[in-house]
């Protein structure tokens, strides 16, 4: 009789002892205890920052909080408590940047593009012709405009091709030789995804140093041919997934009413998969506008706006970026400098350039996360219900 | 819209089946534009290998190793170069890993699973600022906020080689880069993970948590044995992402060329591709084509890297 008690006994005992669970808020005092002596001890130290404080703060919670745990919860319960704690810091420290550099990013671009003389948004309607030295004037209209004509002509090579082999990998490459150049597609659109930037601008300059022998030869159009080899693997990668969603049910009925396949292709494939299409487009471009290293090597760098796609040299807002960042602090003499040809004065400021890097970079980030945005909506409203 | 866009860009090929099985025009039309799209990316993967090839061959016959003439050596300009891109990612890679699996578990196993997809596009946005950004981020915000750490590590830990040498402010150097390397290359390696943990069989971790195992218990002895290889082969793509990042090696580091293992000391390394960028504009004729054989060298590098990436992941994933 004495036996079950014993053992239930015993159970109870070693729940209260190595299994029993505290709540989370208990967490929060050791959290708020390593805080309070991490500053303590950088005070005494005479080396206190917040950062630092967060940091060693948050070390001393790990500390603090596991052995209270161990004593409380026993050693699993308390490895586990060290994981969760680990993993919460490890996406608190991928978050830093982030927030970091869209702060510092929106804050001194925000600032210089709203206090562009002599009206707000001057910064994006005036180009850098006829500005010298520290003058805080000038703006990235050039720029905008041949990151918008790249991107432009980069998409008109790289979305019919991408979508084209999109379709090839989904609706013809099923049997035969085709399906095995289906197999060699795929692989060789992995391959592409994997190219480096740099690369595609090497690329797109020996192409066009081959076909026209002049080693100074730079056009919008070797960017837009560079631009668009980063394009294609993306463009088609994202629709091959999105043209694979459309139930098979729709094409069969389709063939059963006596619809040729290619018709079958455009009026119900891609009808139904519109949405996910966009979405797939929209983020390839997004990520092509910001390329920065073929442009580099391909497009070289003006100070005026250039239309022409096959002549002559074009500014982008991300080689801009580059440019005024490479350019460093200015001189200024004096309060003004005075443009020798044209008279006109302007006043003087060390950090123009660095200034005009950030709204450049201001008003790339904007247009990259407008796409993102577009793209989410994209898919939010129009993708139809089968996707879920 | 697109549509208007297939329709003006391709040529149209000659319809030659059109007498085979009472096809119609439309679709042997539509069946050649769409085998020619995929012929044409055999192409274009031709042409980037022979063009890079045969602009990089004038400095490869201008090399005193294989012609005994020239007065420049190509592996003695290569080789630092290809040291200090390697090592750059290394420590990049070496600072992101840990972190990224920690990001995966994170979002798959221990947020709350309405919150997980939102955390997962938080993630992703920062794979959507551009790289020049970044660039301009670390070398002008994040570099002086580095400047203590360095000089904590090169006080107290200097006997470590990594950490040795004299740094000198502006902290320009190899660690900068590395650092902003890992941010840029966190969000691939946290993708790709977290998609092979939320692919860990359902039942085995029940079965583990029926068991009385902890959530890290659970992980420890199913989620992550599982996701090893996939942990490897995402790893591998941030490799490949790191090697070919220009901008924020050009803009943050300051250039040399020596196999200097001290990452903190300024002016020691380079990389292929900020070595490309910054040379490009004033290079023509013979020091064209030896940047654009060091192109062909990171070309082929990344190849490699990203080939037995995927080759990891089709041996070892999951047969769904």
């Amino acid at each position: 009789m004495s036996t079950p008690t014993a053992v239930q006994n015993e159970t109870s005992m070693r729940r209260s002892h190595d299994e029993r669970r505290l709540p989370w808020y208990h967490l929060v005092f050791t959290g708020l205890a390593g805080l309070v002596v991490a500053i303590a001890g950088l005070a005494i130290l005479d080396a206190f920052s917040i950062a630092a404080a967060i940091v060693v703060g948050f070390l001393l919670h790990l500390l603090f909080g596991w052995s209270y745990s161990l004593l409380r919860e026993g050693p699993r319960w308390a490895t586990e408590r060290l994981m969760t704690l680990l993993v919460i810091g490890a996406f608190a420290v991928a978050m830093f940047p982030l927030t970091s550099l869209l702060w510092e990013v929106a804050s001194r671009g925000m600032t210089r593009v709203l206090a562009a003389k002599p009206d707000p948004f001057a910064f994006w309607t005036s180009d850098m012709s006829g500005i010298i030295g520290g003058a805080d004037a000038g703006g990235v209209f050039h720029a905008a405009v041949g990151t918008l004509l790249i991107t432009l002509w980069a998409s008109i090579i790289s979305i019919p091709i991408g979508l084209f082999t999109a379709i090839f990998l989904v609706e013809y490459a099923d049997q035969g030789w085709k399906k095995t150049l289906g197999t060699g597609v795929t692989f060789l659109v992995d391959v592409m995804t994997g190219i480096p930037s740099i690369v595609a601008g090497l690329f797109g300059l020996s192409l066009f140093i081959t076909l026209m022998p002049d080693d100074s030869v730079r056009m919008g159009i070797m960017g837009a041919v560079a631009l668009s080899l980063l394009m294609i693997p993306t463009v088609v990668r994202n629709s091959e997934e999105m043209l694979r969603l459309v139930p098979m049910d729709l094409r069969e009925a389709a063939y059963a009413l006596g619809v040729p396949k290619w018709l079958t292709i455009v009026k119900v494939v891609l009808r139904t998969a519109i949405a996910g299409l966009s979405t797939g487009i929209t983020l390839a471009i997004a990520r092509v506008i910001g390329e920065t290293a073929p442009l580099l090597l391909t497009v070289g760098m003006v100070t005026s706006v250039n239309w022409n796609m096959f002549d002559g040299r074009m500014a982008t807002l991300p080689t801009f970026i580059n440019q005024q960042y490479r350019a460093g602090s200015a001189n200024c003499m004096s309060d003004t400098v005075t443009n020798p040809i044209s008279q006109e004065v302007y006043a003087c400021s060390i950090a123009t350039n660095i200034d005009r890097a950030w709204a450049a970079a201001f008003t790339l980030i904007v247009i990259v996360m407008v796409l993102n945005i577009i793209a989410r909506l994209i898919s939010h409203y129009f993708s139809p219900k089968l996707s879920r | 819209m697109s549509t208007a866009d297939i329709e003006s860009e391709s040529p149209a090929p000659p319809p030659a089946s059109m007498s085979t099985s009472g096809r119609r025009l439309g679709d042997s039309v539509f069946s050649y534009l769409s085998i020619g799209s995929g012929l044409l990316i055999f192409l274009t993967l031709a042409a980037v290998a022979v063009f890079l090839s045969t602009e990089s061959l004038p400095a490869i016959i201008a090399s005193q190793e294989f012609a005994g003439t020239a007065d420049f050596s190509l592996i003695e300009y290569t080789l630092p170069l290809v040291f200090g891109t390697v090592l750059a990612s290394a420590i990049a890679l070496l600072i992101a890993i840990p972190i990224s699996i920690g990001i995966a578990l994170f979002i798959s196993h221990f947020a709350p699973r309405r919150l997980s997809s939102t955390l997962g596009y938080l993630i992703d946005l920062l794979a959507a600022v551009p790289s020049v950004v970044y660039g301009l981020w670390g070398g002008i915000w994040l570099v002086p906020k580095l400047e203590p750490l360095y000089g904590l590590l090169n006080t107290y830990l200097g006997w470590i080689p990594l950490f040795a040498g004299e740094p000198t402010a502006p902290m320009r150097n190899l660690a900068s880069a590395s650092v902003v390397l890992a941010v840029m290359v966190l969000p691939i390696i946290t993708a790709v993970s977290r998609e092979v943990f939320l692919q860990t069989p359902r039942l085995q971790e029940e079965a583990a948590l029926a068991l009385g195992a902890t959530r890290w218990e659970t992980i420890r002895t199913v989620v992550l044995p599982f996701g090893r290889s996939g942990i490897v082969a995402a790893s591998m793509l941030g490799l490949g992402r790191a090697l070919g990042e220009t901008m924020a090696v050009l803009m943050i580091l300051a250039p040399g060329a020596t196999f200097s293992l001290h990452i903190l000391e300024v002016g020691r390394h380079n990389s292929i591709a900020a070595n490309i960028a910054s040379k490009s504009a004033e290079a023509s004729g013979v020091d064209m084509s030896l940047l654009i054989f060091t192109g062909l060298v990171l070309f082929v590098l990344t190849f490699l890297i990203n080939a037995i990436a995927r080759w990891i992941v089709a041996r070892s994933g999951p047969k769904s």
